[in-house]
């Protein structure tokens, strides 16, 4: 049987034609028919270049200099615009990596969902349709029925990354691209839409290829996996071979950055840096009771000790951010108090210090926009210096120099400016900038996100022997939970503005958890090939009411092992369990051991 | 529906509150002055005590702000004062004036508008192609050009040189449709093409921003030609870019027509106003200003609410 | 500066070498001319091109050439100066805007709405009628009416940096607003304000022009380039280059600003995507 899909010494090349840059160089592979491939390799390695030349398409800027792309019987490497039209969609389907841009916000979802089953004149629009809310009801979309009349911007983020795989599916084509599908979503999200997606690719026989940076999800969806790094391809193996017994140096690399496990060791900490109580913090006025229009966080209490890490964990709209800006105050606490090195921390930025300001250095997650394009990295970090200690001239030079060796970068870099660098040597000026002010605490907010998983490793590492070394705390704040577990010495659990779960990071090792952190820990992928079919599905309501502002637990409605009555109508305890951490749940230890 | 309720009335409001920005900005720069508009209206060999009496008669006495909310509250009413000129109803000056400003205003819009949008579009499908290359030099030049050039080269080709036009634009009272059409040829011929190209620059600027989108990308690999991913898919998403580039240039208009009232002696608002500054007639000239003004914000507003009901996640109160 | 210019497009090389010619006749031109511009030289008027007098004489027979040498200047550097007041004091309060209080901001903004809801022409007319027009209240009206405008760019440009985290690690360290708005934002929105100051360059000088043909800008015996149309409009009829030469200059020196600029954006979002 010849393979399905064959691909051949393929080029692709960027810029200006006068000084191209290749960006795909001599990449082979084939694929049988029903197999799903996966593209993985970090930002540039061109895996969604590739995986565009499928469907004959090279983003502007970018062309197809060489090579053959078989689909089948057709070359989509060198059809006519009007040809590849036609294939398009009916032969070959790609899913975006996000879908909240790739629908379109004017026109109903349903239109856009049959919009390439009418257009190449598969169907009428009523058999269209129909076929439409078949595939919405496999991908276990809520209200199928329905669910096509209302705007993208009237559902949720995993809804539409479905919805948009049943766009791709509606004209039965022979090979559907997934590029980075789920890359935007929260991890719990993540998890059903990557079930639904497997499910539906199994079904109908459709070859797959599957683009991502994340090896453990690449593990659940694909059948062969191709490693790129820079364009090229360094490995195609089977899956299982991939995971047990890579061959490359950059593939093992891959996977010991995903396996990074190590334990927190307990370190001795003494004196309290940062004490914050009951916080209350929200945008809009502030209403007749004293609370702001649109509450995100209350009643958050945290204690920092010097030299230890707080992990601050919670997907997007938990308030992990607001923390963050609520104690560089940023954003003053509308209630509450802060305590820093013994001595009150007024809540707004205006009324604070020098020296409060000082002690409070923050680092942001994304380190293009953190650092200013137009200065050079020694101004950067020579402000801090100028503006905190006083330092000028020679002596400032010789700080920064210093404080480069400390994030481990060459010190001839202080005369670039920032826009030459690359991401991770971005991020570390980020980092050496928060260093020069001699902080007592670092906020640290999604530092290793926007960062390819080698890379972020690396940071990880720099981060806690930096601390070892200079025994400051640092607040972590990220959403991945691994991350967390493996990094910080205390941790602390948001949900919708919450606090759900607080403890000794060790304590979350293993369970019992509270039912969301429960949620959270389990739906972070495995290496384990078999791991996403042995998970249960999250509870997926269209219309998740939002209560933000009563004391009921605010988990209730998405929460698997909800107690009846109880959890709707009282407000949950917050219990102490015996490995010393509290949970805010109406379960006690028992069932939450048993859950 | 509520939102977008809310969203519109406040718009409408801070369009009302503009415009009184506005009228107090152009009375106190009008009046404010060092010259005495009664002087001036005697002229010098004026006796004092002639003088004395005309300011009283026209409240110039009273103190700015009395003149200026007694202005405000004529205009409000209708009253805009008598012109020091020609000692006629303001009122009255514009009036007879108004509808001819409009008639070019209007003929030129209808004949603009659609011209310019096609250019745009056009332009966008096109980008970075010849057409578009050609396009993009083309507007920019006609941008630049300023109006009294366009109307000479005309009025020198199609007057002087054919014979085909008359240079200026005189409507004679029994005027059928074709002495309108002489009339009007040249005038909106010249505010046309400054305004089409303006208009155009603007649209291909709109539609291409929503071509750089994921969606315009995603229609396209659902197999969809490019015509189609514009009209069906970028198009609805540039309404509310283009309906405002449309508003900005029609102000444009505005100030254009100053020029070319003027070159082709046409009797509208325009040439009034221009007689206005150079007999120092303040209260016809105020009057003239809060008209471009009060229509230039008309036309803001209008393209404002057109992008608010365009925009699905206000309509459906999202 | 030389290599902005090299990567340019075609038509951007020539916007450049246009612009540049006629700053050099700005500079230089009455040192150039062969006649005093005020010099009454031929009994006939309105010759034509190429005669005893390259471009003809005008309605009192006047050497046309020397007179547009002459007007340049007014038609360059009145405009140069009113764009380069109008961006930066739009700038600074544009700086000054987006590090305030949201509700200073609000206010300054209201403001400035209001005003650039007044046509550019409409305002002129206005304070002509009202201040009289000399070269310094010609210069102070041009350079206020396209302040608004450029205000408008500046703070949207501003406020977009100011929202960027850059600025916020600024803020969380305490740092004074004149260093946020003179450090942090103002270095990254220089470059598009340059070339908004080259597009009020374009607006003034059609402006001025537009007056002075109306016969409200620039008054005898000084005529800049848009007078010089005017005095001259009753050659029309016989097809004069007294009329045509110098509105076919305006355009020139327009359109090869615009050039530059549109060659200088088109580079700009080509390295902005960073291909």
């Amino acid at each position: 049987m010849t393979a399905h899909i064959i691909v051949e010494h393929l080029y692709v090349e960027a810029g200006p034609t006068e000084q191209p840059v290749t960006i795909v160089d001599d990449v082979s592979f084939s694929l049988q028919r029903g197999e799903v491939l996966a593209l993985i390799g970090e930002s540039g390695s061109g895996k969604t270049t590739i995986a565009l030349t499928l469907l004959g398409y090279a983003r502007p800027g970018c062309r197809i200099i060489g090579g053959s792309v078989m689909v089948g019987k057709d070359n989509m490497a060198d059809k006519a615009e009007s040809q590849l039209a036609g294939l398009r969609g009916r032969k070959v389907a790609y899913v975006a990596q996000s879908a909240a841009a790739a629908f379109n916000p004017s026109r109903r979802i349903m239109d856009q969902v049959v919009e390439s089953a009418l257009m190449h004149g598969l169907m009428t629009r009523k058999e269209a349709e129909a076929k439409a809310v078949t595939l919405f009801a496999n991908l276990s979309l809520p209200s199928p029925e329905t669910i096509g009349r209302r705007y993208p911007h009237e559902v949720s983020g995993g809804q539409l990354q479905r919805l948009m795989a049943a766009m791709a599916l509606i004209c039965d084509p022979e090979l559907v691209i997934f590029d980075e599908p789920t890359t935007a979503l929260d991890v719990t999200t993540q998890v059903d839409v990557l079930k639904a997606f497997k499910v539906a690719v199994k079904a109908t026989n459709t070859t797959a290829v599957y683009v991502s940076h994340d090896l453990a999800v690449v593990a659940q969806m694909a059948d062969r996996i191709l490693v790129l790094q820079r364009g090229r391809v360094v490995e195609n193996n089977p899956t299982d071979r991939i995971l047990n017994d890579a061959e490359h140096p950059y593939t093992q690399q891959l996977l010991n950055a995903v396996q990074n496990n190590d334990t927190v060791q307990n370190k001795e900490h003494s004196d309290v840096v940062l004490d914050i109580g009951d916080i209350e913090a929200g945008y809009g006025k502030i209403t007749k009771a004293g609370k702001p229009e649109i509450p995100i966080l209350s009643g958050i209490s945290l204690k920092v000790l010097r030299g230890q890490t707080v992990g601050i964990i919670g997907e997007s709209g938990s308030g992990k951010s607001t923390f963050a800006r609520v104690i560089a105050g940023l954003l003053p606490a509308s209630a509450g108090y802060m305590v820093l090195n013994n001595q009150e921390l007024p809540s707004a930025i205006a009324d604070r210090g020098k020296r409060e300001c000082q002690h409070i250095q923050m680092v942001f997650q994304n380190a293009d926009t953190a650092l200013n394009p137009s200065h050079k990295v020694a101004d950067i970090l020579g402000r801090p210096l100028t503006f905190f200690h006083g330092l000028k001239g020679e002596a400032q030079k010789e700080r920064v120099a210093e404080l480069l060796e400390l994030v481990k970068l060459p010190v001839a870099l202080a005369d670039r400016k920032c826009g030459a660098l690359s991401g991770g040597q971005k991020q570390r000026i980020n980092l050496a900038r928060a260093l020069a002010a001699e902080p007592s605490v670092i906020l640290c907010d999604e530092v290793t996100s926007a960062l390819d998983t080698v890379v972020a490793a690396a940071i990880l590492d720099l981060l806690e022997e930096l601390q070892a070394r200079l025994n400051i705390a640092i607040v972590f704040i990220s959403h991945d939970i691994s991350t967390v577990k493996s990094l910080c010495d205390e941790v602390l659990v948001l949900y919708k503005g919450k606090k759900v779960e607080h403890g000794s990071g060790s304590s979350f090792a293993c369970a019992p958890y509270h039912p969301y952190t429960d949620l959270l820990v389990s739906s972070v992928p495995t290496l384990d090939p078999e791991w996403l079919d042995s998970r249960k599905r999250d509870l997926d309501a269209l219309d998740i009411s939002v209560q933000n502002t009563d004391d009921l637990c605010r988990f209730r409605d998405r929460c698997p092992v909800k107690l009846g009555d109880q959890c709707n109508t009282e407000a949950p305890p917050l219990r102490t369990l015996t490995s010393g951490k509290s949970v805010l749940c109406h379960r006690d230890q028992a069932m939450l051991v048993a859950q | 529906m509520k939102v977008i309720f809310q969203l519109i009335i406040k718009r409408i409001g801070l369009s009302i509150i503009t415009l009184f920005i506005v009228s107090a900005v152009v009375f106190f720069i009008a009046n404010l002055l060092p010259g005495d508009a009664a002087q001036e209206m005697l002229g010098q060999s004026a006796t004092p005590e002639a003088v004395a009496a005309l300011r009283e008669a026209y409240g110039l006495n009273d103190p700015p702000l009395t003149r200026y909310a007694k202005w405000l509250t004529g205009l409000v009413t209708g009253d805009a004062g008598m012109s020091l000129a020609n000692s006629r109803p303001v009122s009255e000056l514009i009036s007879s004036r108004l509808s001819k400003s409009l008639l070019l205003a209007g003929l030129t819009t209808v004949i603009a508008v659609p011209f310019a949008m096609l250019l745009g579009i056009v332009a966008a499908m096109y980008s970075g192609r010849r057409v578009d290359k050609i396009m993009n030099i083309a507007t920019l030049s006609m941008v630049a050009v300023p109006e009294f050039l366009l109307a000479t080269i005309f009025v020198l080709i199609f007057a002087v040189e054919l014979n085909w036009l008359p240079s200026l634009s005189y409507i004679p009272a029994d005027a059928g449709v074709y002495e309108y059409f002489r009339a009007f040829a040249l005038p909106v011929a010249t505010l046309c093409i400054v305004l089409s190209a303006q208009m155009a620059r603007m649209t291909r600027a709109a539609v291409l921003e929503q071509l750089s989108q994921p969606y315009v990308e995603m229609a396209l690999l659902k197999g969809s030609p490019l015509s189609r991913a514009v009209l069906r898919h970028a198009l609805p998403n540039a309404v509310g870019p283009i309906v405002n580039a449309v508003a900005l240039s029609l102000s444009y208009l505005l100030g254009g027509v100053v020029i070319v009232e003027v070159i082709f002696n046409y009797p509208g608002v325009a040439s009034l106003m221009v007689d206005a500054v150079t007999n120092r007639d303040m209260p016809l000239l105020q009057a003239c200003a809060m008209l471009f003004c009060t229509g230039y914000l008309i036309l803001v507003l209008i393209a404002d609410l057109s992008a608010i009901l365009a925009n699905p996640k206000l309509r459906t109160g999202g | 500066m030389m290599a902005a210019i090299k990567s340019m497009p075609m038509s951007g090389k020539v916007g450049a070498v246009l612009a540049a010619c006629w700053l050099f006749l700005a500079l230089f031109g009455p040192w150039l001319a062969p006649h005093s511009a005020n010099e009454i030289v031929a009994y006939d008027v309105f010759e034509p091109l190429g005669g005893d007098y390259i471009l003809g004489t005008d309605y009192i027979g006047r050497d046309v050439f020397s007179r547009i040498l002459d007007g340049t200047r007014f038609t360059i550097f009145i405009p140069l100066l009113a764009a380069a007041l109008a961006c930066s004091v739009g700038t600074l309060i544009a700086l000054y805007s987006a590090v305030s209080h949201p509700r200073t901001d609000e206010i300054i903004s209201r403001f400035m709405d209001a005003l650039i809801s007044i046509p550019s022409k409409i305002f002129s007319l206005v304070m002509i009628a009202a201040f009289g027009s000399s070269v310094p209240i010609l210069l102070t009206i041009t350079a206020i009416s396209y302040m608004p405008g450029s205000f408008r760019i500046a703070r949207s440009l501003a406020v977009n940096v100011a929202n960027l985290d850059f600025v916020t690690v600024a803020r969380t360290r305490g740092e004074s607003r004149l260093y946020l708005a003179v450090k942090e934002i103002l270095p990254n929105i220089l470059h598009p304000m340059l070339a908004d100051f080259g597009l009020r360059f374009v607006f003034v000088v059609l402006l001025l022009s537009s007056l002075s043909f109306l016969g409200l800008g620039v008054q005898p015996p000084e005529a800049d380039l848009g007078s010089l149309v005017r005095e001259n409009l009753s050659g029309l009829a016989e097809g004069a280059p007294a009329v045509i030469v110098p509105a076919i200059a305006i355009a020139t020196i327009t359109i090869a600003v615009n050039l530059v600029i549109d060659s200088l954006r088109g580079a700009a979002t080509y390295a902005a995507r960073g291909r």
